[in-house]
């Protein structure tokens, strides 16, 4: 018994020693010449929330991933030079974790030679990859990553090869508040803020900032919560004008729902996280009324905008079903790499970065896309209202 | 004071969810002293099987929660079969860690398969709401309610007045005086697990069926609010576990009806952290010297 005992410890003694050697790998200077440069394709490494928490939402950015990939593909490649280059994928799995989204990184750097990644979808994850991605010289264009400090060193200065496709904090929140101060007209609102999330607390701190009513009362609930009823009986017998609930669709459909039953007619407003189909299935189509939401890509905007309407019908084609803003980021993330490598004339991950920090005017799903000083795409917002469970009807705000 | 009868509504049937999910807990650990981790994950798959039956094979509600029952009662008894019953005679730390690869192993593997989209779960009942004077309250959680305490009632009969439940309460007591008498301690012991999941199955039809939203990752929380209540009942007592459910429903509804929801589980534990300080065997549990 003894004996095994020791055997035991020796087995946990070593396999410690091995995890923590794994975790030590980390991304390699390329000697003199700087980054990563493609050989016969382009290889594009997905660092993505494949399992774990954020899974739902990683799954979605892989769809638009391997949508546009495929494209890209069919119609021959990406023009550099003057040959065509097929673009390759090589998706890891960062499991929602931090450590492994940083060796994930590591990974494919060093060892695939990608010239860029896509992902982590989440501005946690994300962040603990920029070091990795950074001594490797490779950009990484986030979905999904919205804390506003996310592509910013320390001291304030932009992280050189970190971007994002979607709207930080500070501006979703405050347009939020524009819109509930100057739309709805609404003096005195509650807000509900999903507080496991960066984004949704990132989202309350800019909304608390820009808005200049009242608010009537703050609450707080973590991403996985089911039960919403003791929360919002208590608002019940609160004068509200609006609620603002910055959040996850999983979430804010249960919120929607049981708001409604509980009898609660007041506006609620979220963020672009609500803008999926699944928020009116969880809700009920007869409760997801009087429901607002910013985004940057609306389903309606195939009216106006000619990529969109493309994007829509191939994702429809590809997986059945309407596509999510997720994956309508990450779709764009990708031709946003395109149209880097395009502009340069070059698959080196130098010269990509270079590409992406001066993007000007890409016409994306999610609108018409201008990198900022700060590497945060600037493009227009929209804020969406459901009826019934259904777009009815589109506000811009200014 | 109507708020106050009304969060009591609510706090009641989130209780009876944690209550279902306890007794299992509970169960478990008075007949062979493991505190099984995959619980809350076998509750998410009686949600997923009747997602699946529902929106597939079209059962109705009734005939849905019955198989999951069966479905899950079979899953417990499976995981006991495969992965407790070798470690049977080894340290309880190394079936406990089982139990905690076991859940690991359903969440991931549900992740795996099913992928982690959250689904919204099929509404075969129409969600009527009574109103009686100001308080409000719907069939569905009249139902979670009723079966709830159904079940629970049942399972104390089964314990109380069955031949199978005699074998159980002696298992529990000593498992080697129970086998010299003539007790068949696999069948008891897979008999208790055949039992426990089938009310985690019931709870987890009923709790897609409430809340209309389930993912592989559901049971994470539920299942360790319900351990928490399982402790503070007194781990081992059926009655315990039952009023510890309803006691931690009612706090966390509580706790967010006085405008404290950051803290709503923070305070859990506090009081799970004071009712051992001052209990050490939880309400009903029995303090029981052990003989070295």
């Amino acid at each position: 018994m003894k004996k095994w005992a020791n055997i035991t410890t020796k087995l946990t003694t070593w396999g410690a020693i091995a995890m923590l050697l794994a975790g030590c790998s980390t991304a390699k200077s390329n000697g003199s010449s700087q980054g990563n440069t493609a050989g016969k394709t382009i290889k594009i490494g997905v660092n993505m929330e494949l399992s774990g928490s954020a899974a739902g939402y990683g799954e979605q950015e892989k769809q638009g991933i391997q949508l546009a990939v495929n494209q890209i593909n069919q119609q021959g490649g990406i023009k550099v030079g003057n040959t065509k280059k097929k673009v390759q994928l090589v998706i890891r799995d960062n499991k929602t974790s931090n450590t492994t989204s940083a060796s994930v990184a590591a990974q494919l750097v060093n060892n695939d030679k990608v010239v860029a990644v896509v992902g982590p979808a989440a501005t946690n994850a994300g962040t603990a990859a920029i070091p990795n991605m950074t001594k490797a010289a490779v950009p990484s264009v986030s979905p999904s990553a919205t804390d506003p400090g996310y592509t910013l060193q320390k001291s304030g200065k932009v992280q050189p090869y970190i971007f994002r496709a979607c709207y930080q904090n500070n501006f979703q929140g405050s347009s939020a508040a524009t819109f509930v101060t100057k739309t709805l007209k609404a003096k005195r609102v509650a807000i509900l803020t999903d507080n496991s999330s960066d984004y949704g607390t990132g989202l309350t701190k800019a909304f608390k900032k820009a808005y200049t009513g009242t608010v009537a009362s703050s609450q707080t609930f973590q991403e996985g919560d089911k039960d919403f009823n003791a929360i919002l009986t208590a608002l019940k017998h609160k004068k509200i004008d609006a609620i603002y609930a910055p959040g996850y669709y999983s979430e804010l459909g249960l919120i929607i729902k049981q708001a409604r039953q509980a009898g609660i007619k007041v506006p609620i407003v979220g963020s672009d996280g609500m803008a999926d189909a699944k928020l009116a299935k969880i809700a009920g189509n007869s409760n997801a009324n009087n429901v607002y939401y910013t985004t940057p890509f609306s389903t309606k905007s195939g009216t106006t905008n000619t990529t969109a309407a493309k994007f829509l019908k191939a994702f429809k084609a590809k997986y059945h079903t309407t596509a999510p803003t997720f994956s309508a980021l990450a779709y764009d993330s990708v031709y946003m790499i395109k149209a880097a490598i395009e502009k340069e004339d070059s698959a080196n991950s130098v010269k990509i970065a270079n590409g992406l920090a001066s993007l000007k005017n890409f016409k994306g799903v999610t609108g018409t896309i201008t990198m900022n000083k700060q590497h945060n795409p600037e493009k227009s917002i929209v804020v969406e209202k459901l009826t019934n469970g259904i777009v009815k009807q589109t506000y811009n705000v200014k | 004071m109507q708020t106050i009868g009304q969060q009591l509504i609510n706090g009641l049937s989130l209780g009876s969810i944690y209550a279902l999910l306890a007794l299992g807990y509970t169960m478990v650990y008075g007949i062979i002293k493991l505190i099984n981790f995959a619980h809350g994950d076998i509750y998410m798959l009686g949600a997923f099987w009747g997602y699946y039956v529902i929106n597939v094979l079209h059962f109705s509600f009734i005939a849905a929660m019955l198989s999951a029952m069966l479905f899950c009662a079979l899953v417990g008894v499976i995981i006991e079969y495969c992965a407790y019953r070798p470690l049977r005679h080894s340290p309880r730390i190394t079936a406990l860690i089982t139990a905690i690869g076991v859940s690991f192993l359903l969440e991931n593997g549900m992740s795996y398969l099913f992928t982690a989209n959250t689904r919204s779960f099929p509404q075969v009942i129409k969600t009527v709401t009574y109103h009686l004077g100001s308080l409000q309250i719907s069939n569905v959680q009249l139902l979670i309610l009723g079966t709830a305490c159904g079940l629970m009632l049942l399972l104390e009969l089964i314990i109380k007045k069955t031949t199978m439940g005699k074998a159980m309460r002696a298992v529990a007591v000593d498992p080697t005086a129970a086998q010299l008498v003539g007790i068949n301690l696999n069948h008891t012991i897979s008999f208790t697990f055949a039992l426990g999941s089938a009310m985690a199955g019931a709870a987890g039809v009923l709790i897609g069926l409430y809340y209309n939203s389930i993912d592989p990752l559901m049971g994470m929380t539920p299942g360790i609010k319900a351990f928490v209540a399982a402790v503070i009942g007194g781990i081992g007592s059926v009655p315990g576990a039952s009023l510890g459910g309803f006691i931690i429903g009612i706090l966390e509804t509580a706790v967010q009806a006085i405008g404290l929801s950051a803290y709503k589980d923070a305070v859990v534990y506090l009081v799970l952290i004071v009712i051992l300080l001052v209990m050490p065997a939880g309400i009903f549990g029995k303090n029981v010297k052990e003989k070295v």
